[in-house]
């Protein structure tokens, strides 16, 4: 296990230096320039030498090769620099923005789960009656409707029904605040974000149960559970259940990774200043040092995600790390 | 196209043991077959006909010019002459649909055979060669996998500039290893199959190896994962437009119609909203739907369920 786990971590590293390698050429592939954006966003006109030293305060008057040892370096250590845009440090500038989403994901994620197994599984017992294909197309539906067309809707039912019910309007308010100062604004802002991504989440992984239960209750071992007298409610959750989840807990670990990666449209919607947000303003404002590090923190969940995944099917079976 | 209704042999007997086993010969027969055997496929394969036939056609029967703005009919709502109202604009909601649907099937078509048949190559080849190679280029894929399709998309369309042809490479490039995952753990299983080793015997090329004997046999789940592949590049295309990173004004695209007066109008002309919307739902779900039930037909363990 020792052994497996190292080989494992190894793997890590080339998959992050590659995806900082990636991100750093894209990066300075996009023409235009921070500093012309900086200087001339006044409407004043700029000397030569003024934007010479804008570059060279931001260090990217170096050459490729120097500026990418540099943010390697930084990544070894921790260190992420400063925002190119704003010149805070660029730790400071995500952390203000990570907690709603992470938020917003954490949420969407229970929602999925909640639905996702007991749905999952009565379709897989109930298969082929009106219960399976009613499941089944809540479920296809889920996977075929825009994220963001769900966002739409689901504020204009809010306004309809404040409107039918106060006679005025009511939207949440866009002011984030954590949950342990105001908990009932916090659920009011992050609550349909969070129903809108949950409900494709929860279509994936229904599906992934439905499946995972159909070819569990296959196995001689539950036949052999039914035939020695268990009660079916004990079959189904001990044996069947507990086996068939495997697969579901892999579906929802991967989803999870990206959908940190996914709030972009999302927040864009909600008008949630998270950091799917934060990406797009930063690929747009040229700012280097924060794509980079935004890249590098959504690469690293997702590596590290499928890691842990892969990490638990060796643990829970000793076939794959023996091999 | 026969190959859709006979995969394997092993698989066929069990699956028409109920009926008396006649091999569909030739596109409709396994075409009437299919029908016959997964009505729910059938829904989907009818839902997206509508809207492909709707998008090849959609200059004969649009009844008004998608770009075309009419100042003094704008943000209608749904009547005898605009059927789904109009926008903000003026212009007439159905007809931008129906073109709409051009743009959504031709992003979505094209980058699901370009990443498909890109995947297919890489996954057969990299499972083909093994070790080194396979090695160097799963690490590659993994790079790829697990940069944000987002940043991508953004910085696809930053270097080359916006438009359909940018979205459809910023939307390929991503569907690439996905697919090539799938197919290579396919294609592992058949590799130690003696025939592989027999052709080699043989002195057959690799090339020869990989295309005529390897790439058949992954056929099956090639299939349904582009299939998926379509239904994707048709959200994502969405998803980009309607963000501002895709197709741009006046074209009309299914998300490009809910950017800017969707939101903005909500409450007084839901419609602007609600029509695409529904428009790109019924869409992927009618390719989901087909691809469900090609699934079915093509995997002969799902079958006996």
């Amino acid at each position: 296990m020792h052994r497996y786990i190292v080989s494992r971590l190894l793997l890590v590293i080339p998959t992050l230096l590659g995806a900082a390698a990636l991100v750093f050429i894209l990066m300075r592939l996009i023409p235009g320039d921070i500093c012309l954006v900086r200087l001339g966003s006044g409407g004043t006109s700029f000397s030569t030498q003024a934007l010479n030293a804008c570059h060279a305060e931001i260090g990217i008057d170096k050459p490729w090769l120097v500026q990418f040892g540099q943010f390697v370096w930084g990544l070894a250590r921790g260190d992420f620099g400063l925002s190119m845009w704003s010149g805070k440090p660029v730790v400071q500038e995500i952390a203000t923005r990570f907690p709603v989403s992470l938020e917003v994901a954490l949420i969407a994620t229970i929602i999925a789960i909640a639905i996702a197994i007991p749905l999952g599984t009565i379709s897989a017992l109930k298969q082929n009656t009106w219960i399976d294909l009613a499941v089944r197309s809540f479920s296809i539906a889920g996977i075929a409707t825009p994220a963001f067309w769900l966002g739409i809707i689901s504020i204009l039912l809010v306004l309809d029904l404040t409107q039918a019910i106060s006679g005025h309007p009511w939207m949440p308010s866009i002011d984030y605040v954590p949950i342990w100062k105001d908990p009932i604004r916090n659920l009011s802002i992050v609550m349909l974000p969070a129903i809108t991504v949950g409900y494709r989440y929860a279509a994936v992984s229904m599906r992934m149960t439905r499946s995972a239960m159909l070819e569990v209750l296959r196995e001689d071992y539950i036949r052999t559970a039914r035939a020695k007298g268990l009660m079916e409610k004990i079959v189904i959750n001990r044996h069947a259940l507990k086996n068939a989840l495997l697969p579901v807990v892999t579906v929802i670990g991967i989803e999870f990774a990206f959908l940190i990666g996914g709030l972009v449209v999302t927040e864009q919607v909600f008008n949630l200043n998270g950091i799917g947000r934060l990406m797009v303003l930063s690929v747009q404002n040229q700012d280097y040092t924060m794509t980079q590090a935004l890249v590098m923190l959504v690469v690293t969940i997702a590596v590290l995600t499928n890691l842990a995944v892969d990490l638990l099917y060796a643990w829970l079976d000793p076939r794959i790390r023996l091999r | 196209m026969t190959d859709i209704a006979t995969p394997t042999p092993s698989g066929t007997a069990a699956a028409f043991a109920d009926d008396a086993y006649i091999p569909p010969r030739g596109f409709w027969n396994a075409t009437i077959r299919f029908m016959r055997r997964q009505p729910v496929g059938m829904v989907g394969i009818v839902l997206v006909a509508i809207f492909g036939l709707a998008g090849i056609f959609a200059d004969w029967i649009t009844p008004y010019n998608p770009t075309a703005n009419d100042f003094s009919a704008m943000t209608e709502a749904p009547s005898w002459a605009h059927w789904l109202g109009t926008d903000q604009l003026g212009r007439d909601i159905l007809s931008r649909i129906l073109f709409g649907a051009r743009t959504a099937f031709l992003v979505g078509l094209t980058s699901a055979l370009v990443g498909g048949l890109s995947g297919l190559v890489l996954g057969v080849g990299s499972a083909y060669f093994g070790g080194r190679i396979d090695l160097f280029l799963q690490r590659i894929l993994d790079i790829v996998m697990s940069f944000p399709l987002i940043i991508m998309a953004l910085a696809v369309v930053s270097i080359f500039g916006t438009g359909v042809q940018n979205v459809i490479i910023a939307i390929t490039i991503p569907l690439i290893p996905r697919c090539a995952r799938v197919v290579r753990s396919s294609a592992l299983a058949i590799r130690e199959i003696p025939y592989v080793d027999a052709a080699r015997a043989l002195g057959y090329g690799h090339s020869r190896i990989i295309l005529a004997h390897m790439v058949p046999n992954v056929v099956a789940p090639f299939l349904v994962i582009l299939t998926a592949f379509v239904g994707q590049a048709i959200l994502a295309e969405a998803a980009l437009s309607y963000l501002g990173l895709g197709v741009q004004e006046p074209v009309a695209a299914w998300g490009l119609m809910l950017q800017g007066g969707a939101e903005e109008y909500a409450s007084t002309a839901p419609w602007i909203a609600i029509f695409p919307g529904l428009a790109i739902m019924l869409t992927v779900f009618g390719i989901n739907l087909f691809g469900d039930a090609l699934r079915d037909v093509l995997d002969p363990k799902m079958r006996e369920r």
